[in-house]
């Protein structure tokens, strides 16, 4: 569904990505792996549309992603839930999720996803008229999750969903990707989470200083000493 | 007597009581956890302490000093700093002048631009940014702002520290890090008040945990009282 092929990305002089390749295929979770610094929000920025890249390319569904706009990448069905949420602090909870909807195809459904959306997460109905800068660092989380839903993605990019939660919401988030992968959405999943984000992807790929230096099946990397030590503190 | 102490502290926001009669005080030396559901007050009642909020009732005290209704560059220079949840760096300011506009932020004296820089640099190196100090703030990752910010915090000089959330989306090898610069922090002398969900952490540096939910204090204990609290497991730890 996503094939990433050798991609390299530079922030002005410094190459902050090297010859990256990948693939998600459809009905997958696949987890990226790695530490404070190595490249993980920087590749996702890179898929979808938000830094371009110096060389290599990137597909969705057959088709050459790089180079297009961001929006028209969430168009094709990639979402994309920022590290820190990101959401419109001026906006209210509701209209930063019609913010999500606006491809036409997601438009069109926005009621049923509303629907949806709020049983995920019943506190966004419940705030639904205050502004997002009002809301916790948590409900800012399950905002950004919710607009992206909000897009009907086929493939939804997850950049630390439990940063900021509760430990029990932090399990519920586990579980609700558990479900939209049920539901039929594609994953990628970055978490710092390592274990948790192990137990639940199928793949995984560990990044470390800009480099894919190891990937493979999920119950192989939870066995590998290297993950162990470098990122479940064992 | 507290170094840090708060007397039915309340603010509404509204109609909501976003932080409600809390009581709560943090003794010289001491590492105090502050945990609870998201959207419990946590960052509030920081919000509060620091003077970014007034509250609506309430009183909080510095070293015994009624401090309610101080501005926050006043709370600072008498020794109570903060770092922020949703980082607040100076995003096109190199990383080193954040840390030395800290530096002059604390303090009402004159201090050479030469002592400042050198005094940021010590400090980048001690919260290990120190490779980092010439790229604007903007340019580090989230996890690295959020040690720019207890850099910068640090700079200022405090008796008292809040940190907000400082281990979100580290590993599990990173946070045993970041657990060692707070014991490295407490060990210069500085207390320590600070928000937390990663429980590893909050269980092993923390002399004392409070609780809150829904605005209210529910619980207050040893980490091992908080741990097997049936309250606190049921609203915040899940089982």
């Amino acid at each position: 569904m996503l094939e990433v092929c050798d991609l390299n990305t530079h922030y002005g002089k410094v190459q902050a990505l090297w010859d990256i390749s990948l693939e998600v295929n459809e009905g997958e979770i696949v987890a990226l792996v790695g530490s404070n610094g190595a490249g993980k929000t920087t590749l996702v920025n890179t898929i979808s549309g938000l830094v371009k890249p110096s060389s290599g390319s990137v597909s969705f569904l057959d088709k050459r992603i790089n180079g297009l706009p961001a929006h028209v990448i969430v168009e094709l069905g990639i979402s994309y839930v920022p590290q820190g949420g990101k959401v419109f602090p001026e906006m209210t909870v509701r209209e930063n999720m019609e913010m999500g909807a606006y491809p036409i195809r997601a438009w069109k459904q926005k009621d049923a996803t509303f629907e949806q959306v709020y049983r995920i997460f019943p506190r966004l109905k419940e705030r639904e008229k205050q502004l997002a800068r009002t809301l916790s660092g948590g409900e800012h989380q399950m905002l950004a999750i919710g607009r992206a839903l909000m897009s009907k993605p086929m493939l939804c990019i997850f950049d630390e969903p439990s940063y900021g939660l509760a430990p029990l919401l932090v399990k519920e988030m586990f579980q609700t990707i558990q479900n939209l992968k049920e539901q039929g959405i594609t994953i990628f999943l970055i978490e710092q989470n390592v274990r948790r984000s192990l137990e639940i992807a199928d793949r995984a790929y560990v990044l470390e200083n800009g480099r894919v230096c190891l990937q493979g099946d999920c119950v192989e990397l939870l066995q590998s000493d290297h993950v162990r030590k470098a990122y479940m503190g064992l | 007597m507290f170094v840090l102490e708060g007397q039915g502290v309340t603010k509404y926001f509204g109609g909501l009581a976003a932080v409600s009669d809390v009581d709560f005080h943090v003794d010289q030396g001491e590492i105090v956890g502050l945990i609870g559901p998201n959207g419990a007050g946590k960052t509030t009642l920081f919000g509060l302490i620091s003077a970014a909020l007034v509250p609506n009732s309430g009183t909080i005290r510095f070293k015994g000093e009624n401090i309610t209704g101080l501005r926050p560059h006043q709370i600072c220079k008498k020794g109570l700093a903060r770092t922020f949840q949703s980082v607040k760096v100076f995003s096109d300011m190199p990383v080193i002048n954040n840390v030395v506009l800290g530096v002059h932020f604390g303090t009402s004296e004159r201090v050479k631009a030469a002592q400042a820089a050198n005094e940021a640099d010590r400090l980048l190196e001690f919260v290990g940014l120190s490779g980092r100090a010439m790229v604007p703030a903007k340019d580090l990752t989230l996890v690295n702002q959020k040690l720019l910010e207890v850099a910068r915090a640090l700079a200022t000089k405090p008796e008292v520290l809040l940190l907000d959330e400082i281990m979100a989306g580290l590993n599990s090898t990173e946070i045993t890090q970041a657990m060692e610069l707070v014991s490295k922090i407490r060990a210069q002398g500085i207390t320590i008040f600070m928000i937390e969900h990663v429980m590893k952490a909050i269980m092993s540096v923390c002399d004392r945990i409070m609780v809150l939910d829904h605005g209210k204090k529910i619980a207050e204990g040893t980490p091992q009282e908080i741990a097997t609290s049936k309250m606190v497991v049921e609203v915040y730890l899940g089982e």
